[in-house]
């Protein structure tokens, strides 16, 4: 057979920005954790900056359709997030990491990601390969018929990454994906970021602004929900030239942002 | 396509001829990949050398297979509980067991007093329900609950199998005790699709939580207290039961939709 290029695969896209926030209001609990926030992001990695509380959590489970919002429009890959008929498909193309990756301890590693694959509706004959592919990228081959509750922390960590990305997703949501891991998974956890980020929209919630320079084609700061600064890492980084507090070029642009925006509030 | 590669083009080809330009490789081989005769011409072209050199390959593909890593074992058993047991089954499954075995007891040797079993019937299923739909029960309710099968898929298969498992202890108990199925079906079957139909708008645990006690507190407190009979469990009732059971039915599938936003609280 001569392989045909099919229509689908050649439509274009029909929504400029994967990810579409207009003055969106998120609450956890009683608290709006996310007060009116813009937000345009489009294919490549992004990095989600903020302090403690700055609603960056919240702001992802409001993003990966587990919090509904309560005010606002978001519209995720074209579709808008809070229409019930649309949720189904949409959600078959998210993929989330929580900040608290709970698991089933009895599971091995591949059953659980194959669990989430079917949960995602990806089609039955792909799994198993998917699966296999996935815990191969993560490092995981060897681990892969063990108990969940038999791995470390960064392990753990790894299988809530493997379980991300298992169905190809177009929107991926990774929330504090480095905790736990050491200097050399971070650096091939890094790669395997820029990777996903050729071709899907990618926004990685982080404490840590030398992750978001090394990795990261975009960086998102909020503060008390809402959105603070846009930008590239280099214009992070031209910043933190000026002064502020730091260790790090970026560390200090960082701070000046945080600091400006703190003053005039 | 009814035109074969020449000879002497084929030839070339097998050759490696640089007098043939990129048009003319194409052309043949779009045609090879469409025509078994001449995929057999030129097989049969082929150098000795090449065709030692795939015989090995054949000879190491083949011992890699015996020697490999075996293919992973399905395990068809968990497979299938993965898919439609919750987390956390056994401990409340447990408790509604032996509840229902002590009320079989009590009703036995207290044949006036009002029947345990009936009172305690309608709320069985609530008790399950409750805990599988519980975040602080499930640890990994975040990532479920923004997967495409979350809400109303799960929330289907969830529900069969907690009627599947608590119906056979109550019809057993019913049974022994002569009782008419309808008394303790039918109101068991009411709640559960009153607490599916709330469930979508306020959560199921609430729902569960709401309707469970209103029925302890309005009808089995007073009913143990004083020793009436209550007229909710009077064989009379049945017809009113078949009627609130077929309504909740309905309505509870007319308004599945709403659990596509709910999530488990």
């Amino acid at each position: 057979m001569v392989r045909m290029v099919s229509a689908t695969e050649l439509r274009p896209s029909t929504n400029a920005w994967p990810i579409e926030a207009d003055r969106l209001s998120v609450k956890a609990g009683k608290h709006l954790a996310v007060d009116g926030l813009d937000l345009k992001l489009g294919v490549g990695v992004h990095g989600l900056l903020g302090p403690n509380g700055a609603g960056k959590t919240t702001l992802m489970r409001a993003l990966s359709t587990v919090e509904r919002p309560s005010g606002g429009r978001l519209r995720l890959l074209g579709e808008d997030a809070t229409d019930g008929r649309a949720l189904r498909a949409l959600r078959a193309r998210l993929g989330y990491l929580p900040q608290h990756f709970g698991f089933y301890p009895r599971f091995t590693v591949r059953e659980y990601v194959e669990y989430v694959a079917w949960l995602r509706e990806m089609p039955k004959a792909d799994i198993p390969e998917a699966v296999q592919r996935v815990i191969d990228r993560v490092g995981l081959a060897d681990r892969a018929d063990s108990r969940l509750r038999t791995l470390s922390g960064g392990m753990l960590r790894r299988v809530g990454v493997a379980q991300a990305i298992v169905n190809s997703p177009d929107v991926l949501l990774l929330d504090e994906p480095t905790v736990g891991l050491d200097p050399e998974q971070r650096v091939e956890f890094r790669t395997l970021l820029r990777d996903l980020g050729t071709d899907s929209c990618v926004l990685v919630s982080t404490h840590l602004v030398e992750d978001v320079v090394a990795a990261c084609s975009d960086v998102v700061m909020v503060n008390l929900g809402k959105l603070v600064w846009q930008g590239v890492p280099a214009e992070l980084i031209a910043l933190g030239e000026q002064g502020g507090v730091g260790d790090s070029p970026a560390e200090r642009g960082y701070s000046t942002i945080l600091a400006s925006h703190r003053s005039a509030a | 396509m009814s035109k074969h590669i020449p000879a002497a083009s084929l030839a070339a080809y097998t050759a490696g001829d640089p007098a043939l330009d990129d048009t003319a490789v194409w052309t043949i081989e779009v045609h090879l990949e469409n025509c078994g005769d001449c995929r057999a011409q030129l097989a049969e072209a082929a150098p000795p050398a090449l065709t030692a050199l795939l015989d090995d390959v054949q000879v190491m593909i083949d011992r890699g297979v015996r020697t490999g890593p075996e293919p992973v074992r399905r395990r068809a058993w968990r497979h299938f509980a993965h898919r439609w047991a919750m987390w956390d089954l056994v401990p409340w499954l447990v408790t509604i067991g032996v509840a229902v075995a002590a009320a079989f007891f009590l009703d036995r040797t207290f044949p006036q007093r009002p029947s345990l079993v009936l009172l305690l019937a309608p709320i069985a299923p609530l008790a399950g329900m409750a805990a599988a739909w519980s975040r602080r029960r499930d640890p990994g309710w975040e990532i479920v609950a923004g997967t495409a099968r979350a809400g109303l898929e799960l929330m289907l298969r969830r529900t069969t199998v907690i009627l599947a498992l608590v119906l056979p202890p109550l019809a057993l108990a019913g049974w022994r005790l002569g009782m008419s199925p309808a008394l303790w079906l039918l109101p068991a079957l009411t709640f559960t699709a009153a607490t599916l139909l709330l469930g979508g708008r306020f959560g199921v645990v609430r729902a569960a939580a709401t309707l469970g006690g209103a029925w302890f507190l309005a009808v089995v407190t007073p009913a143990v207290i004083t020793a009436d009979i209550p007229a909710l469990i009077e064989p009379a009732s049945a017809p009113g039961w078949a009627v609130a059971a077929v309504a909740g039915t309905v309505l509870a599938v007319w308004r599945a939709g709403d659990h596509r936003h709910t999530n488990p609280r």
